[in-house]
C-alpha cells in the first residue's frame, strides 16, 4: 500500500518535472497581467503575435488583485507586463517596487512624456476624458462650465454620477485634491452629493441612460461609454446614447480631467525583451488607431488617428498635472468620499 | 472495559482521513487567521470610525430580508408541491430550482435592464402610448431591490431541501396528526415544519452566507456590506491587514449563523428510526385552491426564472453573433469539467469526514469537521489570498531546494490545481450539507446492525449507507456544480494563463459594461446549470 503511494507520487513528480522543462524551451512568450478586458486587446495581442511569433499569455482580473499577485509571487512570478486602466494603480505597483525601469527610444518616441513615468517604470497607452453628458432638451450647454460649477445651488437634484466605489470618480477628486487641497475637494464633494439627483448608483451607462430618461440633467461620465453606447446593437441603448450631448469641463481653467490606461514591466519578468517588444508595438500608431477605433479611447501616440466619433467631438485641454499624483492622492479621495457620506 | 472502547472509537483510518482532508481544507483558513495577528493596516480606524456601523446595518438588514423572503418563498411553494396536487404541480418540482442557475449578479442586471430606460417595458410604454417614465419603472437599485435580487436566486436552497424533506416525512406522523382532529394547515405547522425545520434551517443558512459573498449584486446597487468593505480597503485602499479585520468580523456572522443552526437541531434526531417509509399521499383541493397553487407557484417562477431569462434571449438574439464562435465552446467544455470535477471532489470529502463522524460519538469530531465548513462564509477574494500564500511559498520551497534557482516559475500556484482547490474550500460546505442531512436522515442502526454482522467499515460504507444516501450525493454533486460554473473572485485570481470560464467571460463584458454581449456566456452557465438540475430531480421523485 504504502509502495503504491510512494511509487505514484514519484510518478508525479517526474511527471511535473517533464511537463515543466518541456514547456520552458524555445516557444517566445510574453505573459501579461491585464485589467483590460476588451474584446479588441485580444485581437491586437493577436497581431502582435503574427508580426513577431511571440506567444502572448493572458491573465485578466482587476488590477488591484493583479498588484496583490504580483507581491506574493515575487521573484518567482511569470508575469512580464502589468496593464491597469488607471494611472493610480501602476503608481501603486510601481511605489510597491513591482515594477522595473525600461529606456526604450521607440517608446519614449511614441509616447509623450506627459503619458509616462519619467523613469520609465510605466507607460500609457491610451486615455480617457472624464467629461459631462447632458440631456439636449433640459440643458443650454453655456450653464455648463467645470466640475466646480456643477456644486452651485441651480444644479440641485440634477447631477448624476457613480459610487465612489469607481476608480474613475476616485481619480477625478484625487485630481481634485491636487488642485484645492483637502478641504477644498471636501467641500466640492459634498456639494456634489447635495446636488445629486439620486443616490449615486450604477454604472456610467446607467447615469447616460438615467440623462436620457429625465432621472437627472448632467451625468460625470468617460467617454469612450458614450461611444459604446451609440454604437450598440440595441436600437434603444443608441436611441438614449443620442438625447445626450458631451462637454469637456474646466476648458477655461486647467482642462478636462483625464486618466490612462497603461503598462509597466515587472520587476522579475522573465521575458523581459519580449515585454518591452509588447509595449513597442502597443504605442506605434497603427496599434493605437485600431485601439481608437475599436474601444473610441483616445490613443496617446500623437502620431496616430483619432477615430471618427473622437475628431467629431473635437479637440480639448486636458488636465496637465502628472498622473502620479492620481496615485498620490487615491486614499485620501477614499476617505473625503466616505467622509462626505458619498456612497 | 470502557477505556478499550473508547481508544477504538478516537481513532481509526476514517478519524486519519478526516483529519488530513481537514487540515488541507484549513490552511487557508488558518493562513488567514495568522494574518489577523499582524496590527490592523491605516485604513482601520477609518474605516472603524465612518464606514462600520453602516456595513453591519446593511449586512444585517439583507441578512434578514433574504432570510424572510426565501424562507416565505422556499417553504410555501415545497410545502405545496409535495402535499397538494395542483395542475402544473409535476412541472414546478424542477421549474421553482432553475434560479438557482442565476448568478446574482446577471439577475441584478438583467432587472435593471428589464425596468430601466432601454428596457422592454418602458420601450414598449413610450413607443406605443407615449407614456414616459422619469428613471427606472421600480426602482431597485437599494436595499430592498438587493434582497429582492437575492432572495429570488437564492430560495431554491431552501426549496429544494425543504421539499426532500417533506417528501420523506413519514406518512404514519402526519397520518397519526389527522386522526386527532387536526387539519391540513395544523398538521403543517404543528408537524410537518418542526420536522422540516434542519432542512429549512440548513437552506436559510446557506442562503445566508451566499449572502454573505455576495459582491457582485450589492456593489451594482450601491448597497455598502461588509464584504464591499473588504473589497474597499483591499483594493481601494490597498490596505490587506484592514480588509483581513473585516473578513474576521464577517467571520462572526458566519460562527453566529452556524451556532444558531446547530443549537437549533440540538442533539435530536430527526429521522424517522426504521429509515424510509412511503411519502404522504397528495390530496387534491378544491378547483378554486387548484387555481391558486398554481398561480403562487407561477408567478413565483414566473420573476425568478422566466421573466428575466426571457430578457437574456432578447439580449442574446441581438449581440450572439458576435460573441459565440470556436473560443465560446471551449469555454463551455473547460466551465463543465471544472465544476464537475469539483463537485465529485468535493462530495467523496464530505463522505469520508461524515462517516468518521458517524462513526465517533465523540462531539468534539463533530465540531472541528464542521471547520471544513468555514470556506464557505468567506468571500472568494480572501480564500484566494490564503491559497496564493502557502501555495507560493511552497513553490519558492520547491525550487529553492530541489532546483536551486529562484526565478523558474510556479508549480502549483496558478495552475488548475489551486483552483480545484480553491473551490474544495469554498464549496465543501455546499456538497457536505447535503450529504450531512443524508446520513442523518437513515439513522445509525443499519450500519450498526451491519457492522454488529462482522463487515468491516469500509464495507458497510459501500454496501449499506452510500446506496441509500444516493439522492444526497447526487444533489451535493449538483449544487456544487452549479456553484463552481458561478464562482466569479476566485477564478479570476487563480485560473492559469490564458483560461478563461463562462462566469470571467460573462463578467469581463459586464464590467465593461457590455450586459447584453455577457448575456451569451451567462446563458449558457444558466442552460448547463438546468440539465443536472433536470436529473436531480428525477432522482428524488424516484423515492
Amino acid at each position: 500500500m504504502f509502495k503504491n503511494i510512494l511509487k505514484s507520487a514519484l510518478l508525479a513528480i517526474t511527471g511535473l518535472i517533464l511537463f515543466s522543462c518541456g514547456s520552458g524551451e524555445k516557444e517566445e512568450v510574453v505573459n501579461v497581467y491585464t485589467h483590460r478586458h476588451y474584446e479588441a486587446d485580444q485581437k491586437l495581442f493577436d497581431m502582435f503575435t503574427e508580426a513577431t511569433g511571440i506567444k502572448v499569455n493572458v491573465v485578466s482580473a482587476s488590477a488591484d488583485e493583479l498588484i496583490q499577485k504580483l507581491e506574493l509571487e515575487g521573484a518567482n512570478s511569470p508575469a512580464d507586463v502589468l496593464i491597469t486602466v488607471d494611472a493610480g494603480r501602476l503608481y501603486r505597483a510601481e511605489t510597491k517596487g513591482l515594477l522595473q525601469s525600461i529606456n526604450s527610444e521607440t517608446l519614449n518616441n511614441n509616447i509623450p512624456s506627459k503619458f509616462r513615468n519619467p523613469e520609465g517604470y510605466w507607460f500609457g497607452l491610451t486615455y480617457r476624458a472624464r467629461i459631462l453628458a447632458y440631456s439636449t432638451e433640459r440643458v443650454n450647454p453655456e450653464e455648463l462650465n467645470s466640475y466646480e460649477s456643477l456644486t452651485e445651488p441651480q444644479w440641485k437634484g440634477r447631477v448624476l454620477t457613480r459610487s465612489s466605489e469607481n476608480i474613475y470618480n476616485q481619480s477625478l477628486l484625487a485630481s481634485i485634491i491636487a488642485h484645492h487641497g483637502k478641504e477644498g475637494a471636501e467641500t466640492w464633494a459634498a456639494g456634489l452629493l447635495s446636488n445629486m439627483a439620486r443616490e449615486p448608483k450604477g454604472s456610467d451607462r446607467d447615469q447616460v441612460k438615467a440623462v436620457a430618461a429625465g432621472e437627472g440633467d448632467v451625468a460625470i461620465v468617460n467617454t469612450y461609454y458614450i461611444g459604446i453606447m451609440l454604437n450598440d446593437a440595441n436600437e434603444e441603448e443608441r436611441k438614449a446614447a443620442e438625447k445626450i450631448a458631451i462637454f469637456f469641463p474646466n476648458q477655461e481653467d486647467r482642462g478636462t480631467h483625464i486618466n490612462i490606461s497603461g503598462a509597466g514591466v515587472t520587476k522579475y519578468a522573465p521575458n523581459k525583451d519580449n515585454a518591452v517588444k509588447l509595449l513597442e508595438f502597443l504605442s506605434s500608431a497603427q496599434a493605437q488607431e485600431f485601439l481608437a477605433n475599436i474601444n473610441f479611447e483616445y490613443p496617446v501616440n500623437p502620431n496616430a488617428e483619432f477615430s471618427d466619433l473622437l475628431k467629431k467631438w473635437g479637440n480639448f485641454k486636458a488636465d496637465d498635472i502628472h498622473l502620479s499624483v492620481l496615485g498620490e492622492n487615491n486614499s485620501d479621495a477614499v476617505v473625503i468620499f466616505d467622509k462626505v457620506g458619498w456612497k | 472495559m470502557k477505556a478499550v472502547k473508547r481508544s477504538y472509537y478516537w481513532w481509526n483510518k476514517w478519524t486519519g482521513y478526516s483529519l488530513l482532508i481537514l487540515l488541507l481544507v484549513a490552511t487557508p483558513l488558518i493562513t488567514i487567521l495568522i494574518k489577523l495577528f499582524d496590527s490592523p493596516g491605516g485604513s482601520w480606524s477609518h474605516i472603524a470610525n465612518t464606514l462600520l456601523f453602516g456595513y453591519f446595518q446593511n449586512t444585517i438588514f439583507l441578512l434578514l430580508g433574504v432570510a424572510a423572503l426565501t424562507f416565505l418563498l422556499g417553504v410555501s411553494t415545497a410545502w405545496l408541491v409535495s402535499n397538494y396536487e395542483f395542475p402544473g404541480r409535476k412541472y414546478f418540482e424542477w421549474l421553482l430550482i432553475l434560479p438557482l442557475g442565476f448568478p446574482g449578479y446577471i439577475m441584478a442586471y438583467t432587472y435593471v435592464g428589464i425596468l430601466d430606460y432601454t428596457g422592454p417595458i418602458q420601450v414598449f410604454l413610450r413607443n406605443t402610448f407615449d407614456i414616459h417614465f422619469k428613471g427606472s419603472l421600480i426602482d431597485i437599485m437599494n436595499l430592498p431591490g438587493a434582497i429582492f435580487i437575492l432572495s429570488i436566486t437564492l430560495f431554491p436552497y431552501v426549496f429544494l431541501i425543504t421539499r426532500s424533506s417533506f417528501l420523506q416525512q413519514s406518512k404514519t406522523l402526519q397520518e397519526a396528526s389527522f386522526l386527532l382532529g387536526a387539519n391540513r394547515l395544523k398538521t403543517f405547522i404543528k408537524v410537518a415544519l418542526p420536522m422540516a425545520r434542519p432542512a429549512i434551517v440548513a437552506g436559510i443558512a446557506l442562503a445566508s452566507m451566499e449572502v454573505l459573498n455576495d459582491y457582485g449584486t450589492v456593489k451594482y446597487f450601491g448597497v455598502n456590506t461588509f464584504t464591499t468593505g473588504i473589497f474597499r480597503a483591499w483594493f481601494s485602499m490597498g490596505d490587506s491587514n484592514t480588509a483581513i479585520y473585516l473578513a474576521a468580523i464577517l467571520m462572526v456572522f458566519v460562527f453566529v449563523i452556524l451556532f444558531l443552526e446547530s443549537i437549533q437541531r440540538g442533539n435530536r434526531q430527526y429521522a424517522a428510526v426504521n429509515g424510509l417509509q412511503k411519502p404522504t399521499a397528495r390530496i387534491h383541493p378544491t378547483i378554486g385552491k387548484k387555481i391558486l397553487y398554481s398561480g403562487i407557484c407561477l408567478s413565483i417562477f414566473l420573476l425568478s426564472f422566466f421573466i428575466p431569462f426571457l430578457q437574456l434571449l432578447n439580449w442574446v438574439s441581438m449581440t450572439w453573433d458576435k460573441v459565440v464562435n470556436k473560443d465560446f465552446f471551449l469555454l463551455i467544455y473547460r466551465s463543465f469539467g471544472l465544476a464537475a470535477v469539483s463537485g465529485l471532489l468535493i462530495v467523496v470529502f464530505s463522505v469520508i469526514m461524515l462517516y468518521a463522524l458517524r462513526l465517533s460519538p465523540f462531539k468534539w469530531v463533530k465540531n472541528i469537521t464542521k471547520v471544513a465548513t468555514l470556506g464557505y462564509a468567506i468571500p472568494g477574494a480572501v480564500i484566494a489570498v490564503g491559497i496564493m500564500i502557502p501555495f507560493i511559498g511552497l513553490d519558492k520551497w520547491i525550487y529553492g531546494t530541489l532546483f536551486s534557482s529562484k526565478t523558474a516559475g510556479l508549480f502549483f500556484s496558478g495552475t488548475l490545481f489551486a483552483l480545484v482547490f480553491a473551490y474544495i474550500v469554498r464549496f465543501m460546505a455546499v456538497g457536505y450539507n447535503p450529504v450531512e442531512a443524508g446520513f442523518q436522515k437513515i439513522g445509525i442502526h443499519v450500519n450498526e446492525a451491519s457492522r454488529l454482522l462482522g463487515i468491516r467499515s469500509t464495507k458497510t460504507l459501500w454496501k449499506i449507507d452510500l446506496p441509500l444516501i444516493k439522492t444526497s450525493l447526487v444533489s451535493g454533486i449538483i449544487l456544487v456544480f452549479v456553484d463552481v460554473l458561478k464562482e466569479l473572485p476566485l477564478t479570476l485570481i487563480l485560473r492559469p494563463f490564458n483560461y478563461q470560464t463562462l462566469a470571467t467571460k460573462a463578467f469581463d463584458m459586464a464590467t465593461n459594461e457590455m450586459i447584453a454581449e455577457s448575456s451569451n456566456a451567462a446563458l449558457i452557465i444558466i442552460l448547463t446549470g438546468i440539465i443536472p438540475i433536470i436529473f436531480l430531480n428525477k432522482l428524488i421523485e424516484k423515492r
